[in-house]
């Protein structure tokens, strides 16, 4: 095989340059897998799954959702100008401004955390995991479009050296990786990831008469529509509407309940997610379909995706009963149109390494989180979506809940004797 | 005719309700209320479809045409969904369904029908076999001696009262040696025709259990006796608690015992009747419970025993699964198991005094022509499947893929294995062989179109299809596993030496062969069935 003789030549000597060898090493399994085969002991032949399968299909049910932000990215922008309102309207300008931002966020997040990745490996004699595969794709779609990308850098580099590298790498991590990421720039950094002027790209805060900052990637893109005779971007005409608030549906019934949500969107456009919001977690049909997938490969747990939908059901429930406040009288059904319950619930919860590591402990996961981040996001005033402190917070318990599930193992077989 | 009814009621309900609560929200659309016409709709269709379904199968029971076998219904029924289905021989009072498991089909499995003459001329016996005994044991012949089947060979110095015999008579050619002088086999070259030493059978109804102990001790047939917890050769000072015996074979390509039991259907109940006496408990037989697959009468209708029918995919016909589900091994007991093959060595031996080892070995897998071969215990490979091999570049396995042993070239037949798997080699690379595998593998992932081809037969090889990675995926294992275990959380005990954990979490209740098929599966390839042993090892250190 060709390709194999390529690699075996150009294989960088192992003890001089150990960090060389191991990003060599990623790349090459990444594109063949090795001819290892089954040991002496145990079993001869092995299922065809690995982890790099399981986590690729992990990226692949994300994938809807990274297109269609990127593309939001690019409608939030015009629609705070009051552009191109309808949404495939000025579609070339809107796939263009949201490239320009999503794509450096997608390079630095994987820069800085396969590289910690590869460094650490290097360190540690062992082959690079895969884990930073979900984390790296996971992170982009959950940060504002506008991060400033030195932070997204120290937050990813934050998430990955303290929350797993000290743990032990892939596997043995305590707290959601790609959680970890936020949580970092939402405490250290918090103008950047909460108030309403964030979730808008491209204008140097909200206020009324704000003309757009482009910069060279905007540029190029003109001369390339120009030359295809397509309109191109401009700053001086693309500015803040008059009353334009960029106000994410939460904030709003936060303030004015469902009606205040509804003034501002239909709930038609909270569903489909053409609404401010991270990059990825709007659009609740195509997040939906990313769950579907994973539970129809069997990968991600329906038991903690089912708890979770009945735990924050019974939560919203619960604050509709007590009523104090316009955001507790919600209709519940309505609570799962705003925010990210959903991406939460697909993608985040059912971490295997983080969640609840039994059966009967992923349903009491589950139905926790749900129900403590409808809490979080009703009641507390100063965490505007409740889904990442709920995450993490059962994060830190779930040993906890699979140590009692085992105990009663334990004193069943005990009892037994 | 209970779902037509309940499933219309709440969807007429539904959407009365939803009507009189939402008809004054007009200002946005009514998600609610779409989704709810939405499954009113799909429930009013089921409700047809299952109230043309009721029709259908009244009129089926009508005409006498509708049974079990042929289910005249539009929906597969809960029971069949849920359980794997049972054959119509099985008694329901006496069957253990088993949901977890999974069968993995091979091509290459061994036709009843087709047998192959047995080509071995050498035969040896392998102290390695033997679980737990020193790694030295004392050898009682010498190079060139003449030794009849059942002679004494060797003789383990930790446990001196059990012998291993010959398997056959012959000329001892070979005493082989290992790594720090270990003993690894003794070869003898069999006679063209085996003779038997003589032995004095005692009498099974009268004689005390000490004597059969002595006399299974003496003839070696105590070394065919199995001892859960460990795996080991059992001490003959203890009285096992029970003993189980399976019936049937669910692993890849597995030998059918009923085509080994024909012909010995005397020497296996003869076995049964003197394992009664060996034990103050049960003699609990496994029966074949699943669907299609039948029991010989020599298992159904053996005396003295309890059986129970076992229901499911693999590892249902593992012993250790039926004994978990029978009378569990708890802190302190020890059990025996047999294979049937054991049972009628030992019943043979009851019978005419003689140890005869005669076996069938079933030949299977792509890369050898398949079939089964009546030889004798520790047969030599290269000449049992020499001249049957279709390939060079193969791995000869003693036992099945899951919990076999690869053999050398020259090797020979480990003692507890009634079946040979002969693999292609997976030493090749392969392009992005994670992402978009060429060739159908075997694999539990609905990622593997695969998936929904049941009863598609795979051809494997060895390769691992991947690195060992820590443990990542949770609750794989537990589907695959039919006992009331956490296998992954139970390897975590093993591998920080927690002993207490280690016991609570069942570690005495398994053997390696129940966690193969959770190793097959770990998408980490973490070795479990090395952890395992590790971990028994170091418990049976501390007892």
């Amino acid at each position: 095989m060709g390709l194999v003789d390529f690699f075996k030549k150009i294989e960088p000597d192992k003890k001089k340059s150990p960090i060389l060898h191991t990003f060599f090493d990623a790349v090459y399994t990444f594109a063949l897998v090795p001819d290892s085969t089954t040991g002496p002991k145990g079993t001869q032949i092995k299922d065809g799954m690995d982890l790099k399968r399981l986590m690729v299909h992990v990226v692949i049910a994300m994938q809807l959702c990274y297109l269609f932000g990127t593309y939001n990215i690019g409608h939030q922008h015009f629609t705070a100008a009051g552009q191109y309102m309808g949404f495939i309207e000025g579609f070339h300008l809107k796939l263009a401004h949201g490239l320009i931002l999503m794509l450096p966020i997608f390079i630095v997040t994987h820069v800085v955390g396969l590289g910690i990745e590869i460094i650490f490996a290097a360190k540690k004699g062992h082959a690079v995991e895969e884990g930073f595969l979900v984390s790296g794709a996971l992170i982009p779609l959950i940060m504002p479009p506008d991060i400033p990308l030195w932070i997204l850098a120290v937050a990813v580099a934050f998430a990955v050296i303290l929350g797993k590298e000290a743990f032990g790498g892939t596997g043995m991590n305590i707290w959601n990786i790609a959680l970890l990421a936020r949580v970092f720039v939402f405490f250290a950094y918090p103008t950047t990831i909460s108030g309403d002027t964030v979730w808008v790209s491209g204008f140097d805060g909200l206020a009324e008469g704000t003309a757009a900052t482009y910069g060279w990637a905007h540029n190029l893109s003109n001369t390339l529509f120009g030359w295809m005779g397509l309109d191109g971007f401009n700053a001086a005409s693309t500015v803040v509407v008059d009353g334009y608030t960029g106000a994410t549906p939460l904030a709003l019934a936060y303030q004015g309940g469902w009606e205040g949500a509804t003034a501002v969107y239909s709930p038609s456009q909270m569903w489909w997610g053409t609404i401010p919001g991270s990059i990825g977690e709007s659009s609740k049909p195509l997040i939906l379909l990313g769950a579907l997938f994973l539970l129809v490969t069997k990968i991600a747990s329906w038991r903690i995706m089912l708890s979770m939908l009945i735990g924050g059901i019974v939560g919203a429930l619960v604050l509709n009963a007590w009523g104090a406040t316009p955001f507790m009288e919600v209709p519940w059904y309505y609570q799962f149109f705003m925010g990210s319950f959903f991406f939460a619930m697909a993608f985040m919860a059912t971490d295997p390494v983080t969640a609840a590591s039994t059966n009967t402990g992923k349903w009491w996961y589950g139905f926790l989180i749900g129900f403590i981040g409808m809490i979080i996001r009703v009641i507390n005033p100063a965490y505007p979506e409740g889904w990442m402190l709920a995450i993490l917070f059962m994060n830190t318990f779930a040993p906890l809940i699979d140590h009692y599930v085992l105990q009663s193992n334990i004193s069943k077989r005990l009892k037994r004797a | 005719m209970k779902p037509l009814h309940s499933s219309f009621k709440i969807t007429v309900a539904l959407l009365f309700s939803s009507q009189l609560s939402f008809a004054a929200a007009d200002s946005s659309p009514n998600y609610l209320l779409y989704s709810l016409i939405g499954a009113g709709i799909i429930a009013l269709i089921y409700a047809i479809l299952s109230l043309a379904d009721n029709m259908m199968q009244i009129e089926a029971k009508n005409l006498g045409a509708d049974t079990s076998e042929n289910d005249y219904s539009l929906f597969p029924s809960f029971s069949s969904l849920f359980k794997p289905s049972a054959g119509d021989h099985v008694d329901p009072k006496r069957l253990v369904s088993l949901n977890q498991g999974h069968d993995i089909k091979l091509v290459g499995g061994a036709d009843v029908e087709h047998t192959i003459a047995n080509t071995a001329k050498h035969y040896a016996i392998k102290p390695t076999n033997f679980r737990g005994m020193a790694p030295i044991p004392k050898i009682s012949a010498a190079v060139g001696d003449h030794v009849k089947a059942g002679d004494a060979l060797m003789f383990d110095k930790s446990n001196p009262e059990v012998i291993y015999a010959a398997p056959v008579s012959g000329e001892v050619i070979e005493i082989k040696r290992g790594a720090k002088r270990a003993i690894t086999e003794v070869i003898i070259k069999a006679d063209s025709e085996v003779t038997f030493k003589e032995n004095t059978v005692p009498n099974l109804e009268s004689a005390p259990r000490e004597d059969l102990v002595k006399f299974l001790l003496e003839t070696g047939g105590w070394a065919h006796l199995n001892q859960r917890p460990f795996d080991v050769v059992p001490s003959h000072e203890v009285t096992p608690k029970n003993i189980f015996v399976s019936t049937f074979a669910t692993g890849p390509n597995a030998p059918d015992l009923n085509s080994i039991v024909k012909g010995s259907e005397a020497a296996f109940q003869k076995g049964l009747d003197a394992l009664g006496k060996l034990t103050d408990g049960q003699v609990y037989l496994g029966l074949d419970g699943r669907k299609g697959h039948t029991s010989h009468p020599a298992f159904t209708g053996a005396k003295g025993v309890v059986a129970n029918y076992f229901s499911g995919k693999h590892p249902a016909g593992n012993v250790g699964i039926q004994i978990h589900h029978t009378a569990p091994i708890n802190t302190g007991d020890v059990v025996w198991t047999l294979r049937v093959e054991d049972v009628i060595i030992l019943g043979r031996l009851f019978m005419t005094g003689a140890y005869d080892t005669r076996t069938r070995i079933a030949l299977t897998g792509a890369e050898v022509n398949n079939g089964y071969v009546d030889t004798f215990l520790g047969a030599s490979v290269k000449e049992l499947i020499g001249p049957n091999l279709k390939n060079d570049h193969v791995r000869v396995i003693s036992g099945d893929v899951l919990s076999g042993n690869p053999l050398s070239a020259d090797g020979y037949l480990n003692q507890k294995t009634n079946q040979i798997t002969v693999l292609a080699e997976g030493d090749k690379h392969e392009l992005f062989g994670w992402l978009l595998p060429l060739k159908p593998r075997p694999s539990v992932s609905p990622t593997f179109p695969t998936y929904l081809m049941s009863n598609h037969k795979f051809e494997v090889d060895t390769n691992t299809h991947g690195e060992k990675r820590a443990f990542v995926v949770t609750g794989a294992y537990e589907k695959v596993l039919p006992m009331d275990i956490y296998p992954q959380h139970l390897m975590k005990a093993i591998l920080a030496n927690d002993f207490e954990n280690m016991e609570g979490l069942g570690i005495l209740e398994l053997s390696e062969e129940d966690l193969a098929l959770c190793e097959f599966i770990c998408a980490s390839k973490a070795p479990l069935q090395s952890i395992l042993r590790d971990g028994l090892d170091t418990m049976r250190d501390q007892m």
